[in-house]
């Protein structure tokens, strides 16, 4: 066999024994960076949870005013978009370039709808003076439902910060798919970028019930 | 454990093929993922009184273990993998539970109910 450094795949780094062992590598480096946005969000829900228990009023009475109908739709949009990301790296991983740049383009379709639905979401509380501050109207125990709105802004912004980079990391791997720098051998940037992806919509996946739906049922206490 | 077969690339060199997962196993999740998300908006609008909030936890937990499985292909990943992963909702566990057990114990007083 000729000298492994002239033969060796151009992506392959020197101290990786092979491609593969090189792809693990950079799969547990994403999910350690995922362990720590998970705690990260978790002192949210954490501090979400805390309050709820000690005003379970003044939050379901703040929770009835979220729109159940948008974020339903909204969660099927982003599940939707995370089932076009599989299909993204499903193609990556057989070589189909154009599938994956279609897939990628859907990926941040879905991805920009729901961000246009929390965009209307979000102005349609700011006219019902639902912003917490000095403006903060609210029919109940007003000094409460700021708590559970500025919770509601901080998660779902947070959240949607998240989007606008998952966005914004779509669109480079669109120009590297386009560029053909992706080979059945080598797709590793598709792959990560989905586990991020992924954990996004997960994120959302417990923000829609514990906002939206668990003090949906029965009458409000005032 | 891991669906990795071993084959010999173009360069000569050792490779295992990543595993590719069917895409019809992709739809089913994602059919599933949809399917659970109307039942917990059903489930929100019946009055269960604390079990709401349970079974809506729960629900959320399946979506996000079908995610995790099979999405992010955890189920087809390596042991050192799946322990990071776990490692990190141990973490959170902790967090959550470490939290809780001292909120929750508080008793009556610390409650506002109005």
């Amino acid at each position: 066999m000729a000298g492994a450094h002239a033969t060796h795949h151009p992506k392959l780094q020197h101290h990786f024994d092979n491609l593969d062992q090189q792809f693990e590598a950079s799969a547990l480096g994403m999910w350690l960076f995922l362990v720590t946005e998970i705690l990260f969000f978790g002192g949210l829900f954490l501090a979400y949870m805390v309050y709820r228990i000690q005003y379970p009023d003044a939050f379901a009475q703040a929770s009835h005013h979220l729109n159940v109908v948008m974020g339903g739709i909204n969660t099927g949009v982003l599940i939707g978009s995370s089932l076009t990301m599989a299909m993204a790296v499903w193609a990556a991983q057989l070589g189909k370039r154009e599938a994956q740049m279609a897939f990628l383009v859907l990926t941040m379709v879905l991805g920009i709808a729901f961000l246009g639905i929390k965009a209307v979401e979000y102005s349609h509380k700011f006219e019902e003076g639902l912003i917490p501050g000095a403006n903060f109207r609210f029919d109940g125990d007003a000094q409460h439902a700021q708590l559970f709105f500025s919770l509601y802004f901080v998660m779902t912004g947070l959240h949607a910060l998240h989007m606008v980079i998952g966005l914004a990391i779509m669109a480079v791997l669109f120009v590297m798919a386009y560029k053909g720098r992706f080979t059945k051998a080598y797709h590793t940037p598709v792959e990560v970028s989905g586990l991020y992806w992924h954990f996004v919509d997960i994120v959302w996946i417990f923000l829609f019930p514990l906002l939206y739906l668990i003090d949906r049922h029965g009458p409000v206490v005032h | 454990m891991t669906a990795h077969a071993t084959m010999i690339d173009a360069n000569g060199e050792m490779q295992a093929a990543k595993h590719l997962v069917p895409v019809r196993v992709y739809f089913t999740i994602f059919a599933l993922l949809m399917v659970l998300t109307g039942v917990t908006v059903g489930v929100s609008f019946i009055d269960l009184g604390p079990w709401n909030s349970v079974v809506a936890i729960v629900i959320a937990v399946v979506k996000m273990l079908l995610v995790v499985l099979y999405f992010m292909h955890v189920r087809y990943s390596t042991k050192l993998t799946w322990a990071v992963v776990a490692g990190g909702f141990f973490w959170l566990l902790l967090l959550l539970g470490l939290t809780l057990a001292d909120y929750l114990t508080r008793g009556p007083g610390w409650l506002h109910y109005g």
